[in-house]
């Protein structure tokens, strides 16, 4: 019987660094089932269910790990459904509504680079269960980047209202841009020990392939402004609290079950 | 398949002596179990039969994909979460397949959903039915996906080809969900609490004669049938491929140790299949007509997320137009 308590969450360095990975899956995986039979398109409805299980799929890779590592985590079902949203590490731009199509894209296409490049640099982590998680990963996001990519230009570059939505949608999401790129001691430690990759290095191939396809969409890029934090440190906004809620409801209504 | 009561347009069976040279010649290919193919000559009544029949098909894979979303956010574990997505983007992509077998038959899929928006074409009955516990993504898996195969299996050998190559590979899924979604309420029943076993019994309490109905009317008020079997696009009457999906559901019924709620359901062995209850016409005749509990909510959430995502295929057109002008600029 699971009890139904907290999960630890005093993590080492590379279980808050893999919680990390697998929350922002989580949580962008879930937002991305709120598009059920809500997609403007067939075509699109498949890809958004797709590019959902993908994320569940990795982020199960991601806590299996971080279970083998924490036994106090219990396993993936039980890290997932019963931390609260301040044990949850994801970066704050995975949590962010779906607004419209737009927004959707636009955030998506902005972790997606980031996500991709990051995964680039993993899969030669000198964490070999580490390189194996993002080596499969990766395939799956090379995917998701192309297709984000593909509708931030069709987007941008198709009908005035759509170059409209698709400007306040990067206008809007930028100010969670920054917190991609910050590192805290934990991570650091990891780049020290060349398990983690150096943001600083990704941030600028980041901006060269995101000013790229903003260009090619006709869109101009925001201004770095102030930037909001804290989803790594488990800061969140208020939406990620709902989310959860109704994503852990039925686990929560029934302790230790097996379903 | 989820296709019920699908008009023919025809009065009666027509005699082969009443018909001309063009047709007599099709119903011999008929008689002989080759394929219909898209070009070749056909009445015009049994193109717009397969039209109605194969787009509600697709309607309904495409709605369908609403009662199950209603659990997606709140799966209980990653698997089910997983297996859940998957199926749901199956369905999705079988509403895909099936509007391009509709589109051989010279109707676009614009033109299709327009109908269905309208309220001029029909979905399965089973949809406008709610999902109220989570054991529910079971029982639709088991009984509705299990219903839809018996008349899927058998629509395999349909006389249109790509109606019938569509099924091939729709029944290979259909199977699994299945398959799944029997596995999902032994789970509950092997292992489960007594709350989880309630929610097993509850859904099939609320699933069952909605399931039954999924294979249409009585034989004998089902004015289409005939018609449809002369031209094989049926092969078997509602009330043979009802009696065959009860007959080999009521044993996995007995092996979850849940029960029907029908009282009338016994073996008979003098028939050797089972005998069962009167099923509410009048109740699957309300659903039909859009009194449903939920027909209204799951037509407008259709429509809502059309007429919402009407922006972005614009915006999709309207980029493919700018990119084939540059690239006619360039061959230039």
């Amino acid at each position: 019987m699971t009890a139904l308590t907290q999960i630890n969450s005093n993590h080492d360095a590379l279980n808050t660094y893999i919680l990390r990975m697998a929350d922002n899956n989580l949580v962008l995986g879930q937002r991305l089932c709120e598009w059920c039979a809500n997609a403007p398109i067939l075509e699109e409805e498949t890809a958004l269910m797709n590019t959902s299980l993908d994320l569940f799929g990795q982020a199960r890779n991601w806590l299996n790990y971080a279970v083998d590592r924490d036994a106090s985590l219990q396993d993936c079902d039980a890290v997932t459904m019963l931390r609260d949203e301040r044990s949850y590490l994801n970066m704050l731009i995975c949590e962010q509504p779906n607004g419209n199509f737009a927004d959707t894209m636009a955030r998506h296409y902005l972790f997606d680079v980031w996500h991709r490049l990051t995964l680039e640099v993993l899969c030669n982590s000198a964490n070999e269960t580490v390189a194996a998680i993002a080596a499969k990963s990766i395939l799956e996001v090379r995917y998701h980047e192309q297709r984000t990519r593909n509708w931030v230009i069709r987007l941008g570059d198709g009908t005035e209202v759509s170059h409209q939505r698709m400007q306040t949608a990067l206008d809007d999401i930028w100010t969670y841009v920054g917190e991609m790129f910050t590192q805290d001691e934990a991570e650091l430690s990891l780049v020290a020990q060349g398990v983690a990759p150096d943001q600083q290095t990704i941030a600028s191939q980041w901006r060269d392939i995101v000013s790229a396809t903003l260009a090619e969409a006709t869109l101009t890029m925001p201004e770095d402004g102030y930037s909001q934090m804290g989803g790594k440190q488990g800061e969140h906004t208020e939406g990620l609290g709902i989310m959860l809620a109704e994503m852990q409801s039925l686990y929560r209504a029934h302790p230790g079950a097996v379903w | 398949m989820y296709a019920q009561m699908v008009e023919t347009g025809v009065k009666t069976v027509k005699d082969r002596s009443e018909m001309g040279a063009e047709e007599q010649a099709f119903m011999a290919r008929i008689d002989e179990e080759s394929k219909i193919e898209p070009q070749d000559w056909m009445p015009d009544a049994y193109r717009k039969t397969l039209v109605r029949q194969i787009s509600q098909h697709a309607h309904s894979e495409i709605i369908g994909m609403q009662p199950e979303g209603n659990w997606l956010t709140r799966a209980p574990t990653i698997k089910r979460k997983l297996q859940l997505a998957a199926k749901i983007q199956d369905e999705c992509g079988h509403g895909q397949y099936l509007y391009s077998a509709a589109e051989t038959l010279g109707v676009g899929r614009d033109e299709l959903l327009d109908q269905l928006h309208t309220g001029k074409a029909k979905y399965s009955s089973i949809f406008n039915y709610p999902t109220l516990n989570w054991a529910d993504m079971g029982a639709v898996g088991w009984l509705v996906d299990g219903a839809a195969i018996v008349n899927q299996v058998i629509l395999q050998r349909t006389s249109y080809g790509p109606y019938s190559r569509a099924m091939v590979r729709i029944c290979k899924e259909e199977s699994f969900h299945q398959r799944q979604g029997y596995e999902i309420l032994l789970t509950m029943m092997e292992k489960g609490t007594q709350a989880q076993k309630d929610m097993v019994q509850d859904a099939i309490n609320r699933l069952w004669w909605p399931s039954l109905m999924m294979f249409g009317p009585n034989d004998d008020s089902s004015p289409n049938t005939a018609q449809s079997l002369e031209w094989k696009i049926k092969r078997k009457t509602n009330d043979e491929l009802r009696q065959m999906f009860i007959d080999q559901t009521i044993p996995q019924l007995e092996v979850l140790g849940c029960t029907a709620p029908d009282p009338d359901l016994k073996w008979n062995e003098a028939t050797g299949h089972y005998d069962f209850g009167e099923i509410n016409w009048e109740e699957f005749f309300n659903v039909i007509k859009g009194n449903g509990p939920c027909n209204k909510q799951r037509l407008a959430k259709k429509v809502n997320a059309h007429e919402q995502g009407a922006w972005v295929r614009e915006a999709a057109m309207a980029h493919a137009t700018k990119q084939q002008a540059k690239a006619a600029a360039k061959v230039a």
